[in-house]
């Protein structure tokens, strides 16, 4: 019996890690695959012809890694099939909360835990008034417009009005806080967009300046392994690569023609170093930095030491950073001596340097740095190479940050005027509180931070308000519904997250996701939910919209109607069907729904409001499961900044929204002043004696960092903890998956994973510690056991290892920064601390610790 | 009748990890009987992932992601351990290992010199890579492994044809199979293994600067020479350098020029800084 494929039926899905196709038999999943684009009605490949080469774009997805493991997230041992409830949790009598994290779990019925769940709900607004109740979902959810966290949660939750708890900015910290006042693009949270970049570099550039950028690792978000054909036709085209970052990253050891290694938190010494040897030579653009920028003379006091009388020279960088001078004066004049591009982040602004303390000041500096050469000149861009291949922005599909069901875009909003959905639901009650301050306003009910309304880009002024919690006649919250479990993972300085779910404050904690996962075994009532081979629904690879909006991150723009492969295992259920089931029995079916018997007639409606009916019929687009929108051919190339650069009225796709500017006349950017500014005057006017985000950037030594001499006597290694290579930040890890055979994410020593750190073999041998040894990794505020992986890529001084674990397994009390845990949550050990006193932002690479051998068998 | 077989471009692997994984979908979970039972969820690599990380100095790194699996010998070593028949050559060149007839024969794990054979534990069988023969035989025209690459690495297909994608790239590449020493005749060659490598770095001694734009020439052991530059940084490099006695010159207008000789016996060989003083 010969076997054939011939029996199996194909379904085609999205994720956020790219295109599939799904092969089912028999109910059953066998295999997954990257999708093809061969179909005879797909589009031919683009190409871009530059300096007598081809590029032509790949025929099938780079799908990520884990997303190739799609079948075993399905079939994970971890998967949660039923309802549960906390053992000694009873809503009508004694709710132990002190013994969340602790507590064994019973399943129940599903009809059980949604009267439990709706009688708190009123029961808390009854009791409290409506803020009492605070909803969060995860950054990155399961892809798909309608069932996007944007989408049926919000929609849902603002029909209950509740407490929004805010996400931060977490990838691009530095840009909000910092680039904003360089640039504005505030719209895009202080991030250069990339229009046609991809063709301006091969085009023009001669070299890649990568700065705290690993874009093989990062992609930019979730296009993965997509441009990596790229940067290899930058090679062949003789561009060259460097790198500046303390650890040779993945993408650096690839094609990485030179990696300088600053110690971690002094990148704005070697970037001053820079500045400083273009002045002294005046290899920078004058006529650039006189016509498009202002406030220089400011800037060339501080560097050359007019200011404050120290001389911002390459020897004073090296003292600084470990980089030799020589080094730094060879790398400033290479940049200045051909077109150089900048490539800060995984994304423009995104990057390590930027999430450390005062990250706001790197993330300006990169921008007065490719101001001083000229941004927006042939192949002289901010680009990270994630992101500007051609693409046609003229087709509109929603993208899931344009709020789905939900009607709250939170970038330009395009689905309203089309009609969809047809009664938008807002957040009404408008208390908030910033995620990274959530323990603190639960446990001590209060809190102060600056920001305001969800993602804080609509303005730069937006940023400066400060806010008070509780808010003005609310109560303080008393519940949490959260969609998702990934904080304990993702946060900072976890232990305080565990010590917030114990706390007697704490009425209720209701959680709804895929696993069994750390954040979840907090809840009093665990809701299981699918994955999205087992529902319906409707997206655009890498579709963010938002302040993220026409990214060009992967090769196509490719819809995808994914289609439902297998039923969902056990009784889970999909998180729309969750919420209508709690909506019904509030009352609130109809205004949830419109009218819709299940998500299918929603999807229908996303199809025919979006362009795609221009192209491909309902019925087609169904059956085929896909649609690729092909680059307009005869579209002139208009890279991100050229208009700006020339001079002229902005032609690229975007609608600035110029709130911080008097006078818009459709040129210049959205500062006050109209130009990159070396002295930001929202800063001046805001508060001009901020020492640590003053109105010019300074290098301001890190508050946890190789230079706090005391706190090094204890903690002498200074942690850095990227976003994850093998996994999406937490969704991929801690669930028993292929990725976890990866060596490079955990490492399997006496029948157990052990999430891997990287250490230098200096620091190893001064701790007795080899390749492969179990490690404890600690300081006050957590301890964590690791695989340790001896290699010279890491400097010494520095450990690395990637933040984001999914697999917390404290050895002891949860929360108890004593407690170890064995399941390598680095997020343990981070810091609270903001990364400075008017930037309520993440700053992980602030964060000093000690590494010891740990004695096998003793966890 | 193909003869199938697969090259595999290593300077274009960037260590993504997927081809390994999309093998353990095929076979996780799947009976492909008669050509291979299911593996376990864990700890089989049938195609599994190795590398080599070369530095030859703190800023210099690089990284050779290596994808291993069955070679297919035609001169299989595990053919030749196998009782009863086990293990047997398709006359399309892949090597299967019969799922019913290996029960027990753990001596085909050791035998295998590359280690490509895997022992299911569970089902008592010796277990490796089919190049996807199930799926060949269904019309396919690529193992999982080659169709999963996202950056079409892995070549494959019918070696005694010279259009087929394996054959046209051999022809256009130098390719080397693993450990040819084993002598197993291997079906899986490899175009980019890293090779000894030579490196050093120049500084003018009046400044102290990187010294850009010196020429510097190698003299190999059979007297063959070999010219680099030094780039911005004062770095320079020699590629898949010979081992034995060499002799460097660095020559640079207004300094004085260098000379070494020196031997290489090391994969990597980091000649350190090196000063050039001012012309008289």
């Amino acid at each position: 019996m010969r076997y054939s494929t011939i029996d199996e039926q194909q379904f085609v899905n999205l994720t956020l890690g790219g295109p599939v196709r799904v092969f089912v038999k028999d109910g059953k999943i066998v295999r997954v695959m990257p999708l093809e684009y061969d179909a005879p009605d797909d589009p031919k490949p683009w190409s871009i012809e530059a300096r007598g080469q081809t590029f032509t774009r790949p025929n099938k997805a780079g799908i990520a890694q884990f997303v190739q493991g799609l079948k075993q997230m399905v079939y994970s041992k971890d998967r949660l099939l039923t309802p549960l409830k906390r053992v000694d949790f009873d809503p009508n009598g004694k709710r132990n909360p002190e013994n969340r994290g602790v507590s064994g779990y019973q399943p129940i019925s599903w009809d059980e835990a949604l009267t439990i769940i709706s009688n708190e709900i009123v029961r808390q607004k009854e009791t409290y008034g409506p803020g009492s109740i605070a909803v969060t979902g995860s950054s990155h959810d399961s892809w798909g417009n309608i069932g996007y966290r944007m989408s049926a949660m919000d929609r849902f939750w603002n029909l209950v009005g509740v407490t929004w708890i805010d996400h931060n900015p977490e990838s691009w910290e530095g840009a909000y806080w910092g680039a904003i006042h360089a640039w504005g693009w505030h719209w895009r949270l202080g991030q250069v967009p990339n229009f046609d970049c991809l063709d301006d570099t091969f085009q023009h550039c001669d070299m890649v300046v990568f700065w705290a950028s690993d874009p093989s690792t990062t992609s930019g978000d979730y296009a993965w392994n997509e441009q990596d054909h790229w940067r290899k036709h930058m090679k062949k085209l003789g561009i060259k690569f460097v790198f500046i970052d303390p650890f040779a990253n993945f993408t650096a050891v690839l094609d990485g023609d030179k990696i300088l290694r600053p110690k971690p938190g002094t990148d704005t010494a070697m970037a001053l170093a820079i500045a400083y040897t273009w002045i002294q030579e005046g290899t920078y653009d004058k006529s650039y930095v006189e016509n498009r920028t202002y406030g220089f003379d400011k800037w060339e006091a501080y560097v050359t030491g007019k200011e404050d009388g120290v001389p911002k020279t390459p020897e004073w960088a090296e003292k600084i950073s470990g980089v030799q001078a020589c080094d730094i004066k060879a790398l400033a004049r290479a940049w200045a001596s051909q077109r150089t591009t900048l490539a800060a982040g995984g994304r423009p602004g995104m990057g390590n340097a930027g999430r450390a303390a005062y990250g706001h000041e790197w993330s300006r500096m990169m921008v007065l740095l490719i101001a001083m050469q000229g941004l927006g000149k042939p192949g002289v861009n901010y680009y990270c190479t994630t992101g500007g291949a051609p693409a046609n922005w003229n087709v509109f599909f929603p993208g899931y940050a344009d709020g789905g069901i939900s009607g709250g875009s939170t970038g330009p909003k395009d689905l309203g005027p089309r009609g969809y959905p047809k009664r938008a639901v807002g957040s009404k009650i408008r208390q908030r509180i910033n995620r990274s301050i959530l323990p603190e306003a639960i446990m001590n009910q209060q809190a102060t931070w600056r920001g305001i309304y969800g993602y804080y880009g609509e303005s730069a002024q937006q940023q400066f308000n400060q806010l008070k919690y509780p808010f003005d006649g609310y109560s303080p919250v008393h519940m949490i519904a959260r969609q998702g479990a990934s904080y304990i993972g993702t946060m900072m300085e976890t232990n305080r997250w565990a010590r917030m779910y114990r706390h007697p404050n704490l009425e209720f904690f209701m959680c709804q996701t895929i696993y069994n996962e750390p954040e979840g075994r907090f809840a009093d009532i665990i809701l299981p939910v699918c994955t999205n081979l087992e529902r319906y629904d409707i997206g655009e690879w890498e579709g963010i919209s938002g302040y993220s909006n026409k990214l060009s991150a992967v090769n196509v723009r490719i819809c995808v109607l994914q289609q439902k492969c297998i039923e969902p295992l056990g009784e889970s259920k999909s998180d729309y069907d969750i919420y209508e089931l709690i909506a019904e029995r509030l009352g609130l079916k109809d205004v949830f729904n419109e009218g819709e018997k299940d998500v299918n007639g929603w999807i229908k409606r996303m199809f025919e409001v979006s362009d795609l009916p221009k192209f491909i019929t309902w019925e087609k687009f169904q059956s085929k499961g896909y649609y690729i929108i092909p680059p307009d051919p005869d579209k002139k190339s208009a890279p991100a900044m050229r208009w700006f650069y020339d001079g002229r009225a902005i032609d690229i796709p975007d609608r600035p929204m110029p709130h911080d500017r008097p006078v818009f006349d459709g040129k210049g950017l959205a500062t006050p002043t109209g130009k990159i500014e070396f002295e930001s005057q929202n800063l001046k006017r805001f508060d001009p004696n901020d020492k640590e985000r003053p109105p010019v950037p300074h290098y301001v030594p890190s508050f946890e960092g190789l230079n706090c001499t005391d706190l090094l006597k204890t903690y002498p290694l200074q942690l850095i903890s990227p976003h994850p290579r093998c996994t999406f930040h937490s969704q991929h890890d801690g669930k028993s998956t292929w990725n976890e055979e990866i060596p490079h994410h955990r490492r399997l020593i006496d029948g157990y994973r052990y999430w891997a750190m990287r250490i230098n073999p200096e620091d190893a041998e001064k701790r007795g510690i080899k390749d492969g040894d179990i490690v404890k990794i600690y300081n006050d505020r957590g301890a964590v056991l690791c695989a340790a992986t001896v290699t010279k890529r890491i400097v010494a001084g520095v450990v690395h290892s990637y933040s984001s674990g999914g697999g917390y397994d404290p050895q002891g009390e949860p929360g108890n920064n004593k407690t170890i845990d064995k399941g390598g949550t680095i997020n343990q050990l981070t810091s609270a601390r903001w990364m400075s006193k008017n930037c309520p932002g993440m700053a992980p690479n602030a964060c000093l610790v000690q590494v010891e051998k740990w004695e096998r068998g003793k966890a | 009748m193909p003869t199938y077989g697969m090259a595999i471009d290593l300077d274009r692997c960037t260590g993504c990890y997927n081809c390994q994984i999309a093998c353990k979908d095929e076979h996780v979970g799947n009976e492909f009987l008669p050509i291979a039972t299911s593996q376990p969820t864990f700890g089989h690599f049938w195609l599994g992932i190795t590398e080599k990380e070369q530095c030859w100095d703190s800023s210099h790194f690089k990284v050779t992601y290596i994808p291993k699996l069955c070679n297919h010998c035609d001169d299989a070593a595990c053919l030749k351990a196998a009782k009863d028949g086990a293990v047997y050559r398709r006359p399309d060149g892949i090597v299967i290992i019969d799922p019913e007839k290996t029960v027990g024969q753990k001596q085909l794990v050791d035998a295998c010199p590359y280690g490509s054979i895997y022992w299911n534990e569970e089902k008592n069988v010796a277990q490796k890579c089919t190049f996807c023969a199930h799926l060949l035989d269904d019309g396919w025209t690529q193992p999982r492994c080659v169709q999963s690459c996202p950056m079409s690495c892995i070549h494959f297909g019918d070696l005694d044809d010279p259009n087929s994608k394996v054959s046209r790239f051999l022809a256009k590449n130098q390719a080397e199979v693993l450990e040819p020493e084993f002598k197993t005749k291997p079906k899986v060659s490899y175009a980019g293994l890293p090779k000894p490598h030579l490196a050093g770095t120049v500084r003018f001694a009046d400044t102290g600067d990187c010294a850009a734009n010196v020429k510097v020439t190698l003299t190999g052991p059979d007297g063959q020479k070999a010219e680099s530059v030094t780039d911005c940084f004062g770095d320079f490099e020699f590629r898949n350098v010979k081992k034995g006695k060499h002799q460097i010159n660095y020559v640079s207008d207004g300094y004085q020029p260098e000379s070494k000789s020196f031997g290489v016996d090391d994969d990597i060989s980091y000649l350190g800084e090196v000063s050039l003083a001012k012309a008289k």
